[in-house]
């Protein structure tokens, strides 16, 4: 098990560097572009001398090494730089968009948790019954549907609708902000707020619930044609107990893993549902610092959020070799 | 989807055919081919993807209007009607014509996508795979770096810098989406050099070009095509999302990504229609794609039943 740990954070601290790295020379070492754009701003000629005074005070005329160097220097040091546009600490900024994307995502988790688990689990138990056929089409189409597209329609649906027609203000959700923004334990949403989040969250659930029940579904089928599901009935015991005990624990182990392979997708489309609710998260940040051009914001987010993402796919790799030895002894030769 | 699993009636065809052909690819190519067509919802998804080819290449025949023709004597038709199939935008130009204009860029950028990224993955894999040691290492860490990045952020900056033509848009999403390739071919690559007829090979005297070529690469269509519809709908949407975004395509060329873009503020009122039609389009060519590739993946293995 300590073999395998190492050998994996090996490999992750090394996948880290390429992924800054490129990361960096994308932003930053193709021609002309910080400099002009700290000087004068996008769409503009800023003055030459100008330009040159600001390459000097940044350092951007350096050779590239040397760029890339003290980027990694300030890095390790915690240092993200100021934003171009406020002037502001990036992670000042980190530190107020995280949290709320953090209490985004943990409530698309536990739909896509909830839901898309279940509905796979039922499909498969009730094979080509109507509910099966049905939760196949609507998986299809939820992952048919771009995530703009599909928030389009909940905020048609359960705002533009009900404030028409003059529903009673129970059923009328909030399309933008996050409300009072005020919350319990972190993440249970308290006063209006829970009227802000009920959207964004069930959008960003959406896509990867859907894959969640396919893949529930897609392993459940095959645990349950497996020899020792016959076993577990031959012995005595019943459906549900063989389903329960013997089917699940083993279905279960791709869809954990699909859950954290999924946090590379479900990053684009928070950028996406974040812009359309206005949420004010990671993802709202780095398509408005895109916008912007704000660099050093979008290099320090991305940083982030490549960190959260390497951080949560070795965990549950982890988990899974710890799962599952046949994980781990594999490992050796085949990724 | 479910496959319309195999039937033993289908078992015993193939049994008839391998007995009955003299050519063994061309049986192999006909048993694909019936098990292909069995898939009800893959030749559906093949029609539409086709009238949508027509209907989209062929707009300056089929459109009812020529490109961007304002009519300004009529501003006020609102709505979806006899002539005007899916209404008029606010310029007074056909939206039909729009649409079907729009959807030459989209699909465009699909299918290039789907084959560079094909080529691409293909050719990192199978080195990957077949040299293993120092260059696996590598190519398998730049391939995690690939995915570790949000294609989101490397599409937008890099759209600034090279540009908003069709080909840069293809280009640049072609470096998000090869990485999924590669990783399949790598481990079909793993799997397979260990055969006997590689070594086969090897000993009559191929050289490691061929036997990737002619020996690695044959034994994996399968897997590849599917991946390739894959990532030609990943294409599609990530294209549309960027156009969306602002990032993508750019005026006056259109696709249906950006139409969506130009018209979102019409939602909730009357002219919402807009929206419904490049939505609608998107969602047709994605769940096509989507079948096909699910016809694609009975079809070359019939064990699978997912």
């Amino acid at each position: 098990m300590t073999a395998y740990i190492v050998r994996r954070l090996v490999q992750v601290v090394v996948t880290i560097f390429f992924a800054l790295t490129f990361l960096f020379l994308l932003y930053f070492a193709l021609p002309g572009d910080a400099a002009t754009l700290l000087a004068g701003g996008d769409g503009r000629v800023p003055d030459p001398v100008t330009v040159r005074q600001v390459q000097d005070r940044y350092g951007l005329d350096d050779p590239l090494p040397t760029q890339l160097a003290s980027y990694w220097q300030r890095l390790v040091q915690g240092d993200l730089g100021q934003s171009y546009q406020s002037g502001r600490d990036v992670t000042s900024l980190l530190l107020e968009a995280a949290p709320r994307s953090i209490r985004l995502s943990i409530w698309a988790i536990m739909i896509e948790v909830v839901v898309g688990i279940s509905v796979g689990l039922i499909s498969a138990v009730r094979r080509s019954s109507l509910i099966d056929r049905l939760s196949t089409a609507v998986t299809a189409m939820a992952s048919a549907v771009p995530v703009f597209v599909l928030a389009f329609v909940l905020q048609y649906l359960f705002a533009v609708i009900p404030e028409d027609q003059g529903w009673a203000d129970f059923f009328r959700f909030e399309t933008s902000g996050r409300g009072d923004d005020t919350w319990l334990l972190f993440f249970i949403p308290t006063g209006n707020t829970w009227r802000y989040l009920v959207l964004p969250a069930v959008t960003l659930a959406s896509v990867s619930a859907a894959l969640a029940a396919r893949t529930a579904r897609g392993s459940m089928l095959e645990v349950l044609g497996a020899d020792f599901m016959r076993t577990a009935k031959a012995k005595g015991l019943r459906d549900r107990e063989v389903l329960a005990k013997h089917g699940l624990r083993n279905a279960m182990l791709p869809v954990v893993a699909l859950i954290g392979l999924d946090f590379g997708t479900s990053i684009g489309a928070a950028v996406l549902t974040e812009t359309a609710f206005s949420w004010g998260g990671l993802g709202f940040y780095i398509a408005e610092s895109v916008r912007r051009r704000d660099l050093p914001v979008l290099l320090g987010f991305t940083t982030v959020v490549v960190l959260a993402y390497c951080l949560i796919n070795l965990l549950v790799d982890i988990c899974y070799a710890w799962f599952d030895p046949r994980v781990r002894l594999r490992a050796g030769t085949a990724k | 989807m479910t496959s319309l699993d195999l039937t033993s009636e289908e078992a015993g065809d193939e049994l008839v055919d391998q007995t009955e052909a003299g050519s063994v690819t061309r049986s192999q190519w006909r048993l694909f081919l019936r098990r292909f067509l069995r898939h009800r919802l893959a030749v559906l998804g093949v029609l539409i993807f086709v009238a949508l080819l027509v209907m989209s290449f062929g707009a300056r025949w089929v459109a009812p209007f020529p490109k961007n023709a304002q009519n300004l004597t009529d501003l006020t038709i609102d709505g979806p009607g006899r002539d005007h199939l899916f209404g008029q935008d606010e310029l007074g130009r056909d939206y039909f014509t729009e649409v079907l204009y729009a959807g030459q860029i989209s699909l465009k950028i699909g299918i290039a996508v789907a084959v560079l990224s094909t080529a691409l993955g293909v050719a990192m894999g199978a080195i990957a795979g077949y040299f293993g040691k120092l260059a696996d290492g590598i190519l398998m860490r730049v391939t995690d770096a690939f995915l570790l990045v949000p294609s989101i952020a490397i599409l937008a900056v890099a759209f600034k810098k090279f540009g908003n033509s069709d080909i840069a848009v293809a280009l640049v999403l072609t470096f998000t989406v090869w990485m999924t390739v590669a990783r399949l071919v790598r481990g079909q690559v793993l799997t397979i050099r260990e055969l006997e007829f590689i070594d086969a090979a090897r000993i009559a005297g191929a050289s490691s070009t061929r036997i990737i070529v002619r020996h690695l690469v044959p034994n994996m269509v399968g897997p590849i095509a599917v991946n390739a519809t894959l990532a030609m709908v990943n294409a599609i949407v990530a294209e549309s999302t960027l156009s969306f975004l602002g990032f993508g395509i750019q005026p006056p060329d259109t696709s249906w990504g950006n139409l969506l873009a130009q018209t979102r503020g019409y939602l909730g009122t009357s002219k919402a229609y807009l929206l419904y039609f490049p939505c609608l389009f998107i969602i047709l060519a994605v769940l096509a794609i989507s079948f096909i590739g699910d016809g694609l993946r009975d079809a070359f293995d019939p064990e699978s039943k997912k």
